[in-house]
């Protein structure tokens, strides 16, 4: 496989202000990155990491009907004559992969470029070599795993010889398996090939022993730091800044909720005896055998790779699938008036047991604005207009979103939306609150809200939080048991550092 | 790496089928094979050419890999559809010749008999060529065919592509939204007017949903340079004997269901 020219990037005072609005997604942002340096590019939420990106991979342009300020050069030409020369990589597996079959996908690119016939066949089995994916070109690419899948993406890219790899919080929604089988490859092809490297990543500690800079936008225009990694992540003058901007660094105490106190004699409330879940009621079940008490006040972290069934075990629990075989009984404490099933609670009684807040929280939005979003649930379950008021704003300010209530929840921020899911859930203060990966693609700042909210709901509520995680910072400091999901099977042990290490 | 060697290994799009020697046919000669049967069975009604035809497709299924009774479960409601249409156009249709049945309002003769097997029969004919392309075509060899072939732009090829592998997502998609409803307190409206509203919701939200997966995927076909200039194929879009085969069995079949209804006298243009 030819290896290309590392590619040189130039910025002088850019920016970009997107079509219809009129803040600055980026501005003033000035650096020059050798041909073959490794960037970690880093900020808050919103200061425009994946706008830059974007530019580098020469996706925005005039026609996208985006404002353009100063120079972006990539090898002294605009990135958007230069494409080919960059590859990106992101986020969402599901949404970058075109074709159907796997040698397919990965000869895409070549082809675009206009790449002879032959020579993309080398490349393709070369690309798949560098990513260590080792199925054959016929396979479905439905049929992989989240990590291989961006395995996949990377080897598409790689396909193409860039001189220049930009990669878009590539691990976000991956298992700790999968971070570290993604950080590896791009490790082995960067060795092989001497490309430049520019990575956005909320998490630095996998990604800071491989850069050797890191550049930190400044959401208010410019740069915040621009460094070596070691001087930019400890320096006591960066550090307190990346932390506000919502940066995992690496070694940071993460300020915790205080200890729960034990809660002693709590009551029942959902029993799982031989619980057997499946997708649809009639399909292949994912999980069998799990048995299982829920108390008030529980903490319950459901873990294991991509694809072992840990939502369908939520979506069950949650009352929203009906259990393939075995047991699912809600103890009176929960099920009061609304009999011992929970699948065949109705909606509104459902809200005041057991609350589900999904992985994507746009999924969840029924109106158009955050104060029309936290009264739809209690109103639907009967409560008085006077104590909805209430409820939505005492969970407006607790979480902060007051600024926001009129704010359509689609235009909200990741860490915003996030905020509202679990907010809307927590409205009809249910016994249950399930979360599927509550964490996924938040940063710091998002991650220690939630923590402690959580914790307290626990503590003040006496709510069962029960999550769906890869998170393991996540479920130990909710404390409670794990649940650890694999291969068909579910096994309970208690949440703490020995957890993570068992598994 | 020869490009023949990346045949595809994936299952054929019937599920519980495999894949058979004939998806080495090109695409476009099945689809001609196709046409060419269909336009014969839709010129003419009357059994016999419906009998020729519908035989003739059944013979292709041990080719085809298809096992008759996974093909009866899958295509059930078809085969309904075909005996209702049977039942009403015997019921309905001119009644000539000598009386079967004569129960009061229910009169059957001969003639309109014949006449609706024909609709079932020519029914069944017309919808089993469909069924066996989804079978032996698969998407991205059709894109390939159109592309290189009959030279349409590949643009628009490789975009309807795409769209169509977003389309199985959002079946996936609905599910989930509405489940993700349902625990918001959403289909707790039980009249039908608050399910329609429901229903209205759940569709802009998908809706939504699929606007912005499309947007990405756009973003992520485009860095990976679609459309920015000439472009070229991995897989060559390639005829072989076996196209000759399969064109050749398309139009004798068509050939041979127009012959024998004219032989038997039973040939009834559509138009007349």
């Amino acid at each position: 496989m030819s290896a290309a020219n590392p590619v040189a990037v130039a910025a002088r005072d850019w920016g970009w202000r997107h079509a219809g609005r009129k803040a600055q997604a980026v501005a003033g942002v000035s650096f020059d990155i050798s041909p073959g340096e490794r960037v970690l590019l880093l900020g808050a939420s919103g200061a425009g990491k994946s706008t830059l990106l974007h530019a580098l991979a020469g996706v925005l342009g005039e026609d996208t009907g985006g404002t353009e300020t100063g120079t972006l050069r990539l090898d002294g030409a605009h990135p958007q004559a230069a494409r080919g020369r960059a590859g990106l990589l992101l986020q969402d597996p599901d949404s970058q992969i075109v074709l159907s079959r796997v040698g397919d996908e990965v000869a895409f690119g070549a082809e675009n470029l206009g790449v002879p016939r032959a020579e993309i066949w080398e490349r393709v089995h070369a690309a798949l070599d560098d990513v260590g994916l080792r199925v054959p070109l016929g396979h479905s690419t439905a049929a992989l795993s989240g990590g291989q899948k961006q395995r996949l993406a990377l080897a598409s890219i790689l396909a193409m010889a860039p001189g220049l790899l930009l990669l878009d919080e590539p691990t976000a929604n991956l298992d700790p398996d999968g971070v570290l089988e993604i950080r590896d490859s791009v490790e082995r092809v960067l060795d092989r090939t001497g490309a430049t490297l520019i990575v956005v990543e909320h998490r630095v500690a996998a990604w800071a022993q491989l850069v050797d800079r890191v550049i930190v936008l400044d959401a208010g225009g410019g740069l915040l730091a621009d460094g070596p990694p070691q001087e930019v992540l400890t320096a006591e003058r960066t550090r307190s800044r990346l932390a506000e901007a919502g940066v995992w660094l690496p070694g940071a105490a993460v300020d915790m909720p205080p200890p729960l106190p034990a809660l002693r004699s709590a009551e029942d409330l959902l029993t799982a005896d031989g619980l057997e879940v499946a997708r649809t009621p009639r399909g292949r079940a994912v999980l069998t055998g799990v048995d299982l008490t829920l108390k008030a006040g529980d903490a319950l972290g459901i873990t294991g790779p991509n694809g072992a069934g840990k939502s369908t075990l939520a979506l069950t629990l949650g009352g929203l699938l009906r259990p393939r075989g075995g047991q699912l009984t809600a103890s009176p404490a929960l099920a009061r008036e609304a009999g011992s099933t929970p699948s065949k609670w109705k909606s509104a009684q459902l809200v005041t047991r057991i609350g589900t807040v999904f992985q994507e929280p746009e999924h969840q939005f029924l109106t158009g604005s955050v104060r029309d979003e936290l009264a739809f649930g209690p109103l639907r379950a009967g409560r008085s207009e006077s104590e909805v008021r209430d409820t939505v704003e005492e969970l407006a300010h607790r979480l902060k979103l007051s600024g926001l209530t009129q704010a359509n929840p689609f235009t909200l921020s990741g860490g915003e939306k996030r905020r509202l899911s679990v907010a809307t859930m927590l409205a009809t203060s249910p016994d249950i609150l399930l979360l599927d990966e509550p964490t996924f693609g938040q940063d710091a700042n998002t991650w220690r809200e939630l923590v402690s909210l959580l914790a307290r709901q626990r503590r003040d509520a006496g709510c069962a939080v029960v999550s769906v995680t890869h998170d393991r910072e996540f479920t130990e400091a909710l404390g409670g048991r794990i649940l650890q999901v694999q291969e068909g099977c579910a096994r309970l042990q208690p949440a703490g550092p020995a957890a993570g290490a068992a598994a | 790496m020869s490009a023949q060697a990346v045949r595809p290994a994936a299952a054929g799009t019937l599920p519980g089928t495999q894949r058979s020697r004939l998806s080495a046919a090109n695409p476009l000669s099945t689809l001609g094979a196709a046409v060419a049967v269909t336009v014969a069975v839709l010129l003419t009604v009357d059994w016999v050419s419906a009998t020729v035809v519908l035989a003739g497709e059944l013979a292709l299924l041990p080719l085809l890999r298809i096992n008759p009774w996974t093909l009866a479960k899958r295509i059930w409601p078809l085969l309904i559809a075909a005996a209702v249409g049977a039942y009403g156009t015997a019921l309905l249709a001119e009644k000539t010749g000598d009386v079967l049945l004569d129960a009061g309002p229910l009169l059957f003769t001969t003639d309109s008999v014949g006449a609706g097997i024909a609709i079932g029969l020519r029914g069944l004919a017309i919808a089993l060529p469909g069924i066996f392309l989804l079978v032996t075509v698969d998407a991205t060899d059709l894109a390939d065919a159109l592309a290189q072939r009959l030279r349409l732009p590949s643009r628009f090829v490789l975009g309807a592509l795409a769209a169509m592998r977003l389309v199985g997502l959002l079946v996936e998609e609905w599910r989930t939204l509405g489940l993700a409803r349902h625990a918001r307190g959403a289909d707790a409206a039980a009249s039908p007017l608050g399910r329609f509203r429901n229903f209205l919701g759940q569709g802009l939200a998908l809706l939504i949903q699929a606007i912005r997966r499309a947007t990405r995927l756009a973003v992520a076909m485009e860095a990976r340079g679609f459309g920015s200039s000439e472009r070229t194929w991995a897989r060559s879009s390639t005829f072989s004997r076996i196209d000759l085969w399969v064109l050749a069995y398309g139009v004798g079949l068509a050939a041979a269901a127009v012959w024998a209804a004219a032989a038997a006298g039973t040939f009834n243009f559509i138009l007349s």
